[in-house]
Order: C-alpha cells, then sequence, then structure tokens
C-alpha cells in the first residue's frame, strides 16, 4: 500500500472495514458503511481509489473518510453538516508496520496490550534491514470447527510428529533433516493472553540457517546474511532472528509463525464449529527474485490449505469438533510440562497462557495491569 | 492452422484424454495418472484472489514440481495423510474442452470443471477451469507437462482445504 489512494477491503470480526493510504499519506482503517443509509462504499477487494462512492445514493467519501458529494444537498435542512457524515473510523495504531483495529474508543494503548508479544514481533521483522512486506495471494480457508482449536494448533508442538508425519518423511527423503530429535527451545507467556514457543528448528531458514535443501551454492550467501545481522545486532539477537523458529500468537486469533518461512494468520468464529481463516505469507521487502521464490515454495510445501501439513491440521481439528459431542468427556488435557520450571515447545504452557487470560475475560477478572490502573 | 477436419480429431483426442485422467483421479489410481505426466510436469492452483498469479511472486494454494507430484501421490496413497484417510469419494465433470493452440509437439487446451467431493457425509464442491500444456510423444500418445487449476471460488470456504487431486 504504498501510494496515496491503495486501499484493501477486509472483514475484520465479522465488520466490513477498509484499509487505506489516503492522499495525506496517512494510513487509516474506515468502517465501510455508508453514513447514509448503510450500504457498503466499497465492493471490490483491493486496488487504488481517489474516492469511495456509495452506488445506493451516490454519495462519494473521500479517502480521508470525509463526505465530498452529496446529489440534491438543497433538500436537507439548514441543520445538515457533511462533517457530522464522515465515514467512521475504529481506534488504529500499529506496530512494526502491523497495523491494529480497536472498535472500543477507551482503552490502553496498542503497545501495552501486545506487552511481552513486541520482541516477538522485532525478532521477525529483524529478518530484513529495510521491511517486511506481504506477498499478493491470500490463503482464504475455513476449518469446521471451534476457533480456539486452531489457536492451540497454531503453537502446538507435541502433535508435530504424529500428525505432519508425511510432512517429515518428504523432508527426509528429500535430504532436508532428521527428526529423530526433540525440538530444543522454550515456551513462554508473554502477558495480556500472548504466548509463544521459540526453538531451534530442524528446517532450513535463509535467514540464516543453511541446510542441504538449499545447495552448496547458497551456503557461503547465508553465511554473509548472518555475519551483517551479528554486526548489526549483536550475537544473541542475532542468533534467535537467524537459528530459532516461533509460533507466536497475539491474543486471541492472530498467528505469526515464522517457520522456512513467514506465514500471518487470523481467523473468526461464524458459529461454535465452524471458522474462517485467512493466511498470508511476510516475507524481506529487499529480497532476491531467487530467494523469494525458494520461501514461497518452502511454505507452500508445509503450509496453507494444499500444503503437505495444514489439511491434516484441518482433519484433526474437524475431527475434536466432532468427538466433542461426548459431553460426558468434559475436559481437554493440557497439563503438560506442568512438572518442569521451564516448558519445552512440546509442552502446553503456551494454550493454558490462553486459555486462562479467555477465561478471565469470560469471568470479567481484570488483568494485573487493570487492576493496578483501578487502583 | 489445421485444417477442420484436423482440429476436430484433435479435439476429441483431448476430451479423450482428459476423460480418461479424470477416472483415474476419481478411481485413485494415482500411480498410473503419474504415468500421464513428463519428467517435469507440474501441478499449480493459484490463490483465489491472484487467479493469473506466477508461484515465483505470489502465494499460491499448490505449486508442485514433479517431485513433489510424486510425493503428493506416495503420501495419498500412504497411510498418514490423514486428510484424505479415509479416501474422499469424488466425481469430476470435465468439459467445454478446447484446444487453444498447436505448436510443434506442444498443445495448449483448457477444459471446465466442477469436482465434487464426499467425505464424512459433507458433500464440497470445487468449480473453475484447467490450463493444461499436453506434450505429443514419440509414441504418438499425449503427456501432461502443466496442469493448472484455477478455481472460480472467492474462497476454499467452506471446502477448508484441497486435499485431493484436483
Ligand atoms: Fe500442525
Amino acid at each position: 500500500m504504498a501510494q496515496p489512494g491503495d486501499f484493501r477491503a477486509r472483514r475484520v470480526a465479522g465488520r466490513p472495514v477498509i484499509l487505506v493510504r489516503s492522499d495525506d499519506g496517512q494510513v487509516r482503517v474506515l468502517l465501510n458503511t455508508c453514513t447514509h443509509r448503510g450500504a457498503l462504499v466499497c465492493r471490490t477487494q483491493s486496488g487504488n481509489a481517489r474516492s469511495f462512492q456509495c452506488a445506493y445514493h451516490a454519495w462519494t467519501f473521500n479517502s480521508r473518510g470525509e463526505l465530498v458529494g452529496v446529489p440534491g444537498e438543497d433538500a436537507y435542512s439548514l441543520s445538515f453538516d457533511r462533517k457530522d457524515f464522515a465515514l467512521a473510523q475504529p481506534r488504529v495504531d500499529s506496530y512494526r508496520g502491523f497495523v491494529f483495529v480497536n472498535f472500543t474508543p477507551e482503552g490502553e494503548s496498542l503497545s501495552d496490550y501486545l506487552a511481552g508479544a513486541k520482541e516477538f514481533l522485532d525478532l521477525v521483522c529483524d529478518q530484513s534491514e529495510v521491511g517486511m512486506e506481504v506477498v499478493p495471494g491470500a490463503q482464504l480457508y475455513s476449518m469446521r470447527a471451534n476457533w480456539k482449536l486452531l489457536v492451540e494448533n497454531s503453537f502446538d508442538g507435541y502433535h508435530g510428529l504424529p500428525t505432519h508425519q508425511r510432512y517429515f518423511q518428504f523432508l527426509v527423503e528429500t535430504g532436508g533433516l532428521d527428526m529423530t530429535e526433540r525440538l530444543p527451545g522454550r515456551a513462554l507467556a508473554l502477558g495480556n493472553g500472548h504466548a509463544v514457543i521459540e526453538y531451534e528448528p530442524p528446517w532450513g531458514r535463509l535467514v540464516a540457517q543453511w541446510n542441504p535443501v538449499f545447495g552448496e551454492t547458497k551456503k557461503a550467501e547465508i553465511e554473509t546474511v548472518y555475519a551483517k545481522l551479528e554486526a548489526k545486532f549483536g550475537a544473541e539477537w542475532a542468533r534467535r532472528v537467524s537459528r530459532t523458529s516461533r509460533n507466536l500468537l497475539i491474543f486471541p486469533n492472530l498467528i505469526i509463525n515464522d517457520l522456512m518461512a513467514v506465514t500471518i494468520r487470523t481467523f473468526f468464529p461464524v458459529s461454535p464449529d465452524y471458522m474462517e481463516v485467512s493466511a498470508w505469507a511476510l516475507e524481506p521487502q529487499d529480497e532476491s527474485a531467487e530467494d523469494r521464490a525458494i520461501r514461497l515454495d518452502n511454505f507452500l510445501t508445509f503450509l496453507g490449505p494444499g500444503g503437505f501439513a495444514t489439511p491434516d491440521d484441518v482433519e484433526m481439528l474437524e475431527s475434536c469438533q466432532k468427538g466433542f459431542a461426548n459431553r460426558e468427556v468434559m475436559w481437554s488435557d493440557i497439563s503438560r510440562g506442568m512438572n518442569r520450571a521451564e516448558p519445552v515447545p512440546t509442552d502446553e504452557l503456551q494454550m493454558r497462557a490462553f486459555w486462562r487470560r479467555w477465561h478471565d475475560l469470560l469471568t470479567l477478572r481484570p488483568t494485573k495491569a487493570e487492576a493496578q490502573r483501578a487502583a | 492452422m489445421l485444417s477442420t477436419e484436423k482440429s476436430a480429431a484433435l479435439r476429441h483426442e483431448v476430451e479423450t484424454f482428459l476423460y480418461d485422467e479424470a477416472a483415474l483421479l476419481d478411481e485413485w489410481r494415482l500411480e498410473e495418472w503419474l504415468g500421464l505426466l513428463t519428467e517435469d510436469a507440474s501441478y499449480h492452483i493459484p490463490a483465489t484472489d491472484t487467479p493469473d498469479g506466477d508461484p515465483r511472486t505470489s502465494l499460491f494454494i499448490i505449486a508442485d514440481d514433479i517431485l513433489r507430484i510424486r510425493s503428493r501421490v506416495k503420501q495419498l496413497l500412504g497411510r498418514f495423510a490423514h486428510a484424505e484417510t479415509p479416501h474422499s469419494r469424488t466425481r469430476r465433470l470435465v468439459g467445454n474442452v478446447r484446444v487453444r493452440s498447436v505448436e510443434g509437439d506442444v498443445i495448449r487446451a483448457t477444459a471446465n470443471f466442477a469436482v465434487y467431493r464426499t467425505r464424512m457425509e459433507q458433500l464440497d464442491t470445487y468449480v473453475g477451469r484447467y490450463e493444461y500444456v499436453l506434450v505429443r510423444q514419440a509414441d504418438g500418445g499425449l503427456k501432461i507437462r502443466e496442469r493448472r487449476a484455477i478455481l472460480d471460488l472467492d474462497s476454499l470456504r467452506p471446502q477448508g482445504k484441497v486435499s485431493i487431486i484436483l
């Protein structure tokens, strides 16, 4: 969305919104609802527009959401003021290029909300010196399962081998890895329900962990990338950016998985047993054409509705949803790692962090920060 | 330009080839289906919002080279492709077959499809068009070099996935 007028129409929490770069260069989110009689003012998914004109009665709004055209305006009384009819705008803030909306006018800042998750967004974004970008092409799919099952599944290190055996077999056959070792790493609660698993992955990463599948020719190049990161950020941060993967949950429904490629995934419940999922690939803006092709290829091998892994996740979550029909089995057990001081990615601390926050919200229990503010 | 007679014969040949292919896929005779592909074959499904995409620059749903196609078949016929264990039942309607160009051994053809997939009492429908690049073999037969399935769907909702070969 580099040019003024560039826009994307999206549905967030079931609400139609327009993400637009206005003519003043600012990124805004406009509620896609005509302030006259409610029709969508934008009915295309993406493009560039100087203005948005409602097709119903032709009210026209500029890229800042201001009402700039009303046919037959003389029929309104003297008190009619165009300023009262600008497209509504929710609260918007961004972090490292990720734009978040908040439909409540008051409340904590995005920075406070993200809490410890910011560090992990930094690790994802520091892969590129100039910034990351979403590649064209969205994987828009669905699951016949409760949305919270996808939260659990998106950072469940325990299910990797049994659910995704066929993917790992493929990697072994193509010379990519040996999966006999447990993943060394950790699971962390990051505050406000956010959580992450961070681990040394079995797959290669262009930033910057060489793997036989990349071929000998890439070896020197990948080492140069690593040396550059080390010079810029120091050894420890460079090691984490390059040699660890992370599956990050921003509570409640945003997943950023930094694996063999980076996926952004968000999902919304339509009903208790059905969710809509949208996923994108996030890649360095400045990567070479060759690297982009490699990253996209790696992405597709594992991820997405036609990959060698995601379809089996869909199957397992739908299978859970069917199993839940037996109310006699009242609980899912997520106690793995409760006996360990420092739980690992195949434990379930990350899921407990999510569910505790979810439970607090449903029972109206305040967070520590909220309790402090109230005091 | 081919003569009318020759082009009718070629279209008939391509139609027969695609119908036979559809039957192999519906009958899960996937090893035999692999035999219809060239050694450098590709199988692509672009994202539903980027139907004209290039897999080197945009995210696809599937962008398999021949190694990945073979692995996909092996997985689907094995024990660990949970999404297709047990197998779906599928029924493919392939129609509006058109030969678009002939250059030497290379024939470009398009066709429309509706693929019905039934599994666990759920019916999912995939609608779209195929773009094929077929290559005339030394023995006179045809093989598939490129196979692109372009969905006429806004999203994979409620289908959720493409775990069969579309
Ligand atoms: Fe999984």
